[in-house]
């Protein structure tokens, strides 16, 4: 699997070009005039990253999420799930490096191949960040009224998190 | 609605810290934010301008359109509302097909491709385009099929198996997936009649 994901990139770089080779496409200008583009799409999202990460930096570092966690506790205890996950499933629509960070630690202190480790493995590959990616988006095409998408796409968050907890409980 | 989320997040950070006497904290992470951003985009820049270049020879030769003819029978139900021959249907079909493979950083690209090529037939300029509502949601839910970053970590920190996360894996993304379309599809319904 590590040796598929290694040829992937490399693999589809030298298809795509050596395609538009033999299709006789002036492939380095082509490539130019992409990248020209993709330098302005880079601008267009600037001011948005920043906006974002200022934001949820702010709300990370007021501890809030552990604080209102703390009152779940008991209830969690009861029903058997380790308490260490839940900052992970509530970060993971806003925040993909913030999950990644949670799920590094857990790793390290219970091990990838415990249930907790297998959970946050699960939680972290099943779903996408949410609020990031409609926010980087729609802002890059200047789109502001974003209609019913935040509801739809929180709730298929909703959705991916609640099986990921049910199914590595059956599969391990 | 972003203005809400920005609003939402500032004002609680900001408000929960004080009442907690820990006014310091955001102080420093206020000033060290800019930075992080400028880290943010400064390693996903080239990543974007390497694979529009990239992409832009797909396009160009043809390339990228027989890729989006292949998927058409399902792009074409989830998307009635963009004509065959749109090449947002070849950004859609290669932003999902980067996504399933673990190549998130490949995918936002192709994802920023398919959204302009979507606003240029929107009608409302300033308002989401059902069209790109539907694409958001499959692009939120993330079909990851390999999750490259987790399968790192695990191997990293010492895992006995790291792949066998997989499948369950498949199987939530998959069920997110769903549940999010049938959503969609079901607004999408009530709205127009």
């Amino acid at each position: 699997m590590n040796m598929f994901s290694k040829i992937v990139i490399p693999a589809f770089i030298v298809f795509v070009i050596f395609y538009g080779f033999i299709k006789k496409v002036n492939i380095y200008d082509t490539f130019l005039e992409g990248a020209k583009e993709g330098l302005m799409i880079s601008f267009n999202i600037f001011p948005s990253i920043i906006a974002m990460v200022f934001a949820i930096n702010i709300f990370l570092d007021s501890n809030f999420v552990n604080a209102v966690l703390g009152v779940f506790t008991p209830i969690l205890n009861l029903i058997n799930i380790p308490l260490e996950i839940m900052p992970m499933a509530l970060l993971r629509p806003i925040s993909g490096t913030a999950t990644l960070a949670i799920m590094n630690d857990i790793f390290i202190k219970y091990g990838p191949d415990s249930y907790v480790g297998r959970l946050a493995s699960v939680l972290q590959g099943c779903t996408d960040t949410t609020i990031y990616v409609l926010a980087l988006y729609f802002s890059s095409i200047g789109v502001k009224k974003i209609r019913y998408s935040l509801g739809v796409g929180l709730f298929a968050d909703l959705v991916g998190i609640s099986v990921a907890f049910i199914i590595t409980m059956l599969f391990f | 609605m972003v203005s809400y989320i920005w609003l939402f997040l500032i004002l609680i950070g900001i408000g929960f810290s004080a009442l907690t006497g820990n006014l310091d904290t955001i102080n420093d992470s206020i000033l060290t934010n800019g930075t992080k951003a400028l880290d943010l985009m400064l390693s996903i820049l080239p990543i974007i301008v390497l694979w529009t270049g990239i992409m832009k020879i797909a396009e160009v030769s043809g390339l990228l359109r027989k890729f989006a003819k292949l998927m058409e029978p399902i792009l074409s139900r989830l998307f009635p509302s963009v004509p065959k021959d749109n090449p947002a249907l070849g950004f859609i079909a290669s932003n999902i097909a980067a996504n399933m493979m673990g190549l998130g950083s490949a995918a936002t690209p192709f994802g920023l491709k398919a959204m302009s090529e979507l606003q240029k037939i929107n009608d409302k300029k300033d308002t989401a385009s059902v069209a790109m509502i539907t694409f958001l949601v499959l692009n939120t839910a993330g079909v990851t099929i390999v999750p490259t970053t987790v399968l790192a970590l695990r191997i990293a920190t010492g895992s006995n198996n790291p792949s066998e996360i997989i499948l369950p894996g498949v199987i939530a993304t998959f069920c997110s997936s769903i549940g999010g379309l049938l959503l969609d599809y079901f607004i999408r319904r009530r709205n127009n009649k």
